[in-house]
């Protein structure tokens, strides 16, 4: 397909600036392993806090693997084996006496099918307040309702319906659902996994313009097989190939400016 | 670690982080309780399946076994009273009074003699056998007519229990009073009692004499109702399924043929026996407690199952094959039956089996249709009263004799073992087609 | 004197066993089949000239045997199926007319048992040894019965001959007039096609058949029943007491049938069941497939599989023998008074057999909730027990609860092991340690008494299997309405 023998490119080093001054979540030496298959090779980033950090790359190339390895959502898979520094603020989130619950509650995610509760709307949002007992007291859940369906931009749209079903919503409406339901439980770092591939144009452009209002408060992290989103959407990308990051940087940069062959490949539109 | 609050969100986030680890030490705990309480219910069935087999096995045990005396009998034509040792004249001797008389004089002495409740109790110690096992010696040695010789003879059923130490003397429920024990050691410690191995539990058929009860005419009826069971259903099973799956237009029959299979399929067993005893009995006329209705009766139990599992088995086919088969010319019926039926095979014969399984095990429909009498002939033909395995366990559970406890127990081990049988060889079976 | 005669002689092909009976005819018909087979295959290649030729056939010459064969044997097959199933009733009547008068007019139940022992005498004597038996007979009542053994007799040898000369005929006929057709053109696989597509479609409408069958059975019996006892009596009477009609003037007079007590039995067994089959099946469907490693799942499904595979007398023997004795013990150990049949020692065995019935069903609805919804609780930081009781669990709702319903329906349609380990006397009460009988104990027991098939008392088994396909058939259709319900949601 291309007259490029990838395998032949050695990946040494990434290129790029991979270190931010104010780094939420901190990557050093990620490897990731599905029993013997590689996944994840020696990947090491910083994402900056209040910054929106897009991942792009091929399909396969391991960016949503390595997206779950933040919140440890690869502990669901019995053969999955993580290893290197994952830091969250000056935390390593794989330490031993490390609870994934907590680190879930700091780090949410939205996922890629929007996979409301069946549940009422309000339920859905009231979840994760609930189960992490933030409350015991009715008007301060219907406050942090209400607070995150707006900050989610739904609110105006449902609040007249919250008691009806979450599944009941269009495709863009439960996604915004899905991600008014994380920032309930005001996480510090909200991952996002190919977020809007599933939805029209239209909604898509709401959830961008969504994503930009949002970090204000939080750190995002987006995985993306759009380059026009990342391009939109985010302020720091970093380009993954078959598991290893070739190149990370300022995203203008990243897009007028490739350093790495593949990269401008890539984004050229050679493959992928 | 000491942040400067830059937004009112920062100043309320460590207090969210602190409410939620807050929280986390009943959580855990909740999670661990959950967590154990499954584990305890997995725990739980085990503990369920190891106490059913052990108990039914411990229960078993004694029936394998059978306790045989020495006996030195006497066969004095005084008491015999036949004219010639030809063998029609054997066959009509009394041996009943050799048997007998033969054992007062082993256990009188010249001081003492048996009075006739004493003999009773005596001879009550042997089977009901006895007699006849004494004749069957005799006629098979005639060299013995007129002498004295050892012959091994079956002790009651009572005794039996009575050896194996199930009871001791005055429980209640025992039958064997102070005598009978004390004449019980003398001949246990002449060296005249026995243990031997009790091939008769697989070579009888039923009796009312427990010692004497197995299990070889439950057996046969059990594998000619089997034998029809898979014979009809299995072609009728295979062709409704090919129909369905091939054939069948997507119209309300049809899915009203699909209802009724599932249904039929959840139908309680004892149904079917009310419509064997009301259809194929009354109307047809068909004998009662044979294989034959029996057969037919769990063929329509089975019937949906076997349908269920050839479907799935037949879908799973690849469409591919059928296409290729079409592609070169065949007809449809050709397709189906030529490769697509050869394909499904392993999987349709998986089901046949495990449904024949199923009806192995089935008591109740055959209860309605009458294979509760007592038979003792062992069943021949399809055609002759029979009774089958389960019934036969059912039967015996009902007596209360102590030997029938363990001819139960070894019968449905029996039962367990050939179903165990079934059932792994249809696993692998399966595993081995699905290897290919 | 003459019909004498003529028994002698039939009597003596009787007594040397010249007839076909059943299995032979059938041998005999298979034979037949096999042959013209061959004899078809043989015609084909006969009408286009011998064997080189066969191709210029339209059609393959095994198709031509094919047809040849299942036009030979079906016709046959059916007409000799039909002959058997009607000999018995045809034969019955038969006899029944050449019968005196004073005979035939016998109620149906004493004309039942004279016809039995007919039936009895010409199976165990020979023609011979009954025509010297009725020469020497000087008992007008006994001369009668042993002609009517004979003339039985004779009946079932003409029967016999019949049948046979007319599988023969048939055979003959429809085999020669195929084969007459047969052309180079003849399309015999098309014909052949069409008759087992038909064979095809009858083998399914057996299922159909058989509804119909039990449906009719049932409902047939039933009808007849309430019309000697009323419905509202049956539905909410609380006596049952169906006394013995020996007496043949007794028609549902004393028997008390009413029903409620039946349905109270069955109901407490069977909630005593789930009582202990749901809460452990669940948790052991939901350990098995959110907590437990492959290890352990390798071990339990087969210990499952165990479980659901020990026949339902296996279990009603451990209940009988094992379970009631020590809850006896245990209930008298600590001062209550505890029936040797309690209710509570069948539910707890019946519930263990229904335990892989519902560990294994709701394993299936846990496994059809979508992953996402899994995944998007765990993200939230949820704990698994979290995420199984208040996504999982609310989630697969639907099908655990059709999953319920249909164990309900498994345990009120059990037999053996209430049978075997509940009583027999209908007591209308709550209290476990009592002993209940229920509706299937109830049919078994009423129907394998010795008593004459009309009598209300068996009628009244055919009541309570109609009560019983009524439930478990609604209950089935109810879950399955349920459970489609639930698939909905994630269409």
């Amino acid at each position: 397909m291309n007259n490029l023998n990838i395998e032949q490119l050695e990946l040494t080093e990434t290129v790029g600036n991979i270190y931010a001054d104010d780094a939420k979540m901190s990557i050093r030496n990620a490897n990731v392993y599905y029993g013997d298959k590689q996944a994840i090779h020696d990947v090491s980033l910083d994402f900056a806090k209040n910054q929106v950090t897009a991942l792009i790359g091929p399909s396969g190339c391991g960016k949503s693997t390595f997206l779950r390895c933040l919140n440890r959502m690869n502990d669901t898979i019995d053969i999955c084996r993580v290893t290197g520094q994952l830091m969250l603020d000056d935390e390593d989130i794989y330490a031993k006496d490390l609870d994934p619950v907590l680190l879930r509650a700091r780090v949410g995610m939205v996922f890629q099918k929007p996979n409301p509760f069946p549940k009422s709307i309000y339920d859905n949002v009231a979840y994760g307040a609930r189960i992490h007992g933030l409350t015991n007291n009715k008007a301060e859940l219907d406050e942090i309702v209400e607070t995150s369906l707006q900050k989610a931009g739904l609110f105006n749209e449902v609040k007249d319906r919250l008691k009806d079903p979450g599944t009941g919503l269009s495709g863009g409406q439960q996604q915004r659902l899905c991600i008014a339901r994380t920032i309930a439980v005001s996480p510090e770092v909200i991952l996002m996994d190919e977020p809007a591939s599933a939805l029209d144009p239209i909604a898509t452009a709401i959830i961008e313009e969504l994503i930009d209002e949002l970090k204000e408060k939080y750190t995002i992290a987006i995985v993306t097989h759009s380059m026009q989103q990342a391009a939109r959407v985010s302020q720091h990308t970093a380009y993954f190939h078959m598991g290893q990051l070739v190149e990370m940087g300022k995203t203008e940069d990243i897009f007028t400016r490739p350093s790495h062959k593949l990269t401008e490949n890539y984004i050229t539109g050679r493959f992928g | 670690m000491i942040k400067t609050p830059q937004t009112q969100q920062e100043t309320a986030m460590p207090t969210i982080t602190e409410k939620v680890t807050q929280s986390l030490k009943k959580r855990h705990q909740k999670e661990r309780r959950f967590k154990r309480i499954g584990l305890f219910a997995v725990l739980f069935g085990f503990m369920l399946v190891i106490v059913l087999i052990t108990d039914i096995t411990s229960k078993a045990l004694p029936a394998f076994h059978q306790h045989w005396v020495k006996l030195e009998i006497d066969y004095n034509n005084a008491w015999l009273n036949v004219s010639s040792t030809a063998d029609e004249s054997l066959n009509k001797a009394n041996y009943r009074k050799v048997l007998k008389k033969s054992v007062y004089e082993m256990f009188s002495s010249s001081d003492k003699k048996l009075n006739r409740k004493a003999k009773r109790q005596l001879f009550k110690l042997f089977s009901t056998n006895a007699e006849f096992t004494v004749k069957d010696t005799l006629i098979a040695n005639p060299e013995y007519f007129n002498k004295k010789t050892a012959v091994w003879v079956r002790l009651d059923d009572d005794v039996d229990s009575y050896l194996k130490e199930d009871f001791a003397v005055g429980d209640a429920g025992l039958r064997i009073s102070k005598q009978q024990a004390l004449w019980l050691e003398k001949l246990s410690s002449e060296q005249r009692i026995e243990r031997r191995f009790n091939f008769s539990f697989f070579t009888a058929s039923d009796s009312r004499e427990p010692e004497l009860a197995g299990i070889k005419g439950a057996l046969m009826g059990t594998l000619l109702t089997m034998f029809v069971t898979l014979l009809l259903s299995f072609p009728l099973g295979v062709a409704g399924a090919l129909y369905l799956e091939e054939f069948a237009p997507k119209n309300k029959l049809t899915d009203l043929i699909e209802i009724n299979i599932n249904n039929l399929a959840a139908v309680p067993s004892i149904v079917f026996g009310l419509l064997g005893l009301a259809v194929i009995i009354n109307v047809f006329g068909l004998p009662r407690s044979a294989p034959l209705v029996g057969g037919i009766v769990l063929t329509l139990m089975t019937l949906p199952t076997i349908i269920i599992a050839s479907r799935a088995a037949i879908k799973a086919v690849p469409p591919s094959l059928r296409e290729a088969a079409l592609g070169l010319g065949a007809s449809k019926m050709q397709v189906t039956f030529s490769h697509v039926l050869p394909q499904a095979m392993p999987g349709i014969i998986t089901g046949a089996i495990i449904g024949v399984a199923q009806a192995l095990g089935e008591t109740a429909p055959l209860l309605m249709i009458g294979m509760v009498a007592f038979i003792v002939d062992v069943p021949s033909s399809i055609v002759d009263s029979a009774t089958v395995l389960p019934v036969q366990i059912f039967l015996w559970a009902d007596s209360p004799e102590r030997a029938f406890l363990a001819k139960t127990s070894a019968a449905i081990l029996v039962l367990l073992a050939l179903l165990l049988v079934i059932n792994v060889s249809a696993t692998v079976l399966r595993s081995k087609f699905e290897k290919k | 004197m003459l019909h004498l005669r003529h028994s002698r002689f039939t009597s003596y092909k009787i007594s040397h066993g010249l007839y076909m009976n059943s299995s032979l005819l059938f041998f005999v018909l298979l034979c037949l089949t096999l042959f013209s087979y061959w004899f078809g295959v043989q015609r084909a290649l006969k009408t286009v000239g011998g064997a080189e030729h066969k191709k210029n056939l339209v059609c393959l010459p095994e198709q031509f045997g094919l047809l040849t064969a299942m036009v030979c044997g079906l016709p046959a097959l059916i007409t000799l199926l039909i002959f058997n199933s009607a000999e018995q009733l045809v034969i019955e009547q038969l006899l029944i007319s050449t019968l005196p008068a004073n005979i035939q007019s016998l109620s149906s139940i004493d004309l039942g048992l004279y016809l039995n022992n007919i039936r009895a005498i010409a199976s165990s004597e020979t023609a011979q040894s009954l025509l010297i038996s009725i020469n020497e007979s000087n008992d007008l009542i006994q001369q009668v019965q042993l002609k009517a053994a004979l003339e039985l007799q004779e009946l079932n040898y003409n029967a016999s001959w019949l049948k046979t000369g007319l599988v023969l005929i048939i055979v003959c006929v429809s085999v020669t007039m195929l084969v007459r057709k047969f052309s180079i053109t003849f399309q015999a696989r098309q014909k052949s096609e069409t008759i087992v597509r038909a064979l095809l479609v009858a083998s399914s409408a057996i299922a159909i058949l058989t509804t119909v069958g039990i449906i009719v059975s049932v409902l047939f019996e039933s009808i007849y029943f309430f019309k000697s006892v009323p419905i509202s009596d049956f539905m909410f009477g609380t006596q049952w007491s169906p006394q013995t009609a020996m007496r043949s003037d007794q028609v549902g007079g004393s028997g008390s049938f009413g029903a409620v007590p039946l349905f109270a039995g069955t109901m407490l067994i069977t909630f005593i069941a789930m009582l202990l089959a749901v809460p452990v099946g669940l948790m052991i469907a939901i350990y098995l497939s959110q907590y437990a490693n492959s290890r352990l799942r390798a071990f339990a499904k087969p210990m499952l599989e165990i479980l659901a595979g020990i026949p339902t007398v296996v279990y009603g023997f451990f209940a009988a023998l094992t379970v009631a004795p020590v809850i006896r013990n245990l209930g008298e150990s600590i001062g209550l008074s505890v029936a040797s049949e309690s209710a509570l020692a069948a539910g707890l065995v019946m519930g263990t057999m229904i335990i892989p019935f519902v560990s294994s069903l709701s394993e299936d609805a846990i496994s059809a909730v979508p992953t996402a919804l899994k995944e998007a609780s765990l993200g939230m930081g949820a704990t698994k027990s979290e995420t199984v009781t208040k996504v999982l669990l609310p989630a697969a709702l639907p099908g655990i609860v059709g999953a319920i319903l249909l164990a309900i329906s498994r345990a009120i349609g059990e037999t053996m092991i209430v049978v075997m380990a509940a009583g027999m006397a209908a007591n209308l009460t709550a209290n476990p340690l009592d002993s209940v009988t229920t509706v299937t104990v109830q049919i078994v027991t009423l129907l394998t008494g010795d008593q004459e098939f009309d009598s209300p008392k068996t009628l009244a088994a055919f009541a309570l299997g109609l009560m019983l396909f009524i439930t478990t058939l609604g209950l089935n259709i109810l879950a399955l309405k349920v459970v489609r319900k639930y698939r909905e949601q994630y269409d």
